[in-house]
């Protein structure tokens, strides 16, 4: 049986990839971004995850304004990356997993989560970003990913406790696939920043790290955080965080954290990174 | 549990400084988000490098809404119903960063900008509610 084994969370802040992208990477400004990586990179060599289901959100690069999913699953077979405006980033096509995600997606169905199914996609630095972060630039990545776009951009995106049970279905959906699969569960995005407006550049390093203490242990509290205090407390973008939630969903009941990153600034935004496994008791 | 639409769409007006993309702003700014998500392609942007007024004559987008994109006032564009990540594609094609575009938003130069954001970002100490000064 297909089991998840372990949650990662992590920002997507584009100025990353093009960091990694022009091998600016021992750049002063960039070591201290990269440094708290190291860990995870070396981690995930010897647990080689089969599968990542990747929770993400897409900027305005696959999904324009003509249709907006609250939660897309990607069914498909590859997703090549998206252009940007500037060229596709040069890293290998995303390798998709259609019968763990069909799966996913039908099961989800099921339990009355109304997905949205995306056969054909591109996938920008939302996701790509994440990957390049916890295995460098090999040839090609050494997993496969379901893609799980979520609407955190025209409001209201789907509220925290939303998330948080979207996770708890997808840990029911993943239980019952028969093939034996180690599968990963990653929330990207945030952690604080704020790309707009005069409060622009807006940065809460205390309250980040009372979200990533949230994320350890047993305790639900952060499923019940208002987009409200996302907003007056981590900037306009922060609301990103919610995607984490949808990873910490999926560990069960109890998680123990393994490492932990926190780095301002990349950008505009505060980097936020934590590798999760779950305490099982089912 | 349900939210109340109205106390949680009027909450985000006391938040100083910030735009909240609703479905309002979607709505007043659906035309000039999809004019800017034109920009993604290259022989769009060609075109609009080459004559951005002859390009906006293109899209159904209101006079204030391409004045402003002329003008480059993003804070101007927010209120006419501009999101962000589709604006973007406008400062993107004129080759500037994100840090670049989001600090002339901020009336900071981009070199105060670049250093509060490298001594730690801006303070959200008086910036999360209007009404409650906090």
């Amino acid at each position: 049986m297909a089991r998840i084994t372990a949650g990662v969370g992590t920002s997507h802040v584009p100025a990353i990839g093009a960091a990694i992208d022009l091998k600016k990477t021992g750049e002063e400004y960039w070591k201290p971004v990269f440094a708290g990586y190291e860990w995870s990179k070396s981690w995930i060599g010897t647990e080689k995850p089969d599968v990542v289901v990747l929770v993400y959100n897409d900027h305005a690069s696959a999904f324009d304004m003509k249709i907006i999913p609250t939660f897309a699953i990607g069914c498909g077979e590859r997703f090549a990356p998206a252009d940007e405006g500037w060229g596709p980033r040069p890293v290998p096509d995303v390798i998709g997993h259609p019968d763990l995600a069909w799966h996913i997606a039908q099961s989800l169905i099921l339990d009355e989560f109304d997905m949205t199914i995306i056969n054909e996609m591109t996938v920008d630095h939302g996701l790509t970003v994440p990957l390049s972060l916890m295995f460098g630039e090999p040839d090609a990545w050494p997993v496969k990913v379901v893609p799980l776009a979520v609407n955190v951009v025209t409001y209201p995106p789907p509220t925290g406790n939303r998330c948080w049970a979207l996770g708890e279905a997808i840990r029911r959906a993943v239980k019952s696939f028969p093939e034996d699969l180690n599968v990963q569960v990653w929330g990207t995005g945030g952690m604080s920043h704020q790309l707009q407006g005069p409060r622009a550049g807006l940065i809460n390093a205390e309250w980040d790290n009372m979200f990533l203490d949230g994320l350890i242990g047993e305790s639900d509290a952060l499923r019940h955080i208002p987009h409200i205090e996302y907003l007056r407390e981590t900037g306009s973008e922060g609301i990103e965080m919610v995607m984490w939630l949808i990873m910490r969903g999926a560990l069960g009941p109890a998680t123990r954290c393994l490492h932990r990153h926190y780095h301002v600034p990349a950008s505009n935004t505060a980097v936020g990174h934590i590798v999760l496994e779950p305490i099982t008791g089912d | 549990m349900t939210t109340d639409i109205h106390q949680y769409l009027a909450s985000f007006d006391d938040i100083p400084g910030t735009r909240v993309y609703t479905a309002a702003r979607a709505r007043q700014g659906y035309q000039l988000n999809q004019f800017a998500m034109s920009l993604m392609k290259p022989e769009n942007r060609a075109r609009w490098k080459a004559d951005e007024r002859a390009y906006l004559a293109d899209w159904p987008m209101t006079d204030e809404q391409k004045q402003a994109v002329l003008d480059r006032d993003y804070n101007r564009l927010l209120d006419l119903g501009g999101n962000i990540y589709f604006l973007a594609k406008i400062f993107s094609t004129d080759g500037l960063s994100f840090v670049q575009a989001v600090s002339t938003m901020t009336g900071m130069s981009v070199e105060d900008y670049q250093a509060m954001m490298l001594a730690g970002g801006r303070s959200p100490e008086g910036l999360r509610s209007k009404k409650e000064k906090r």
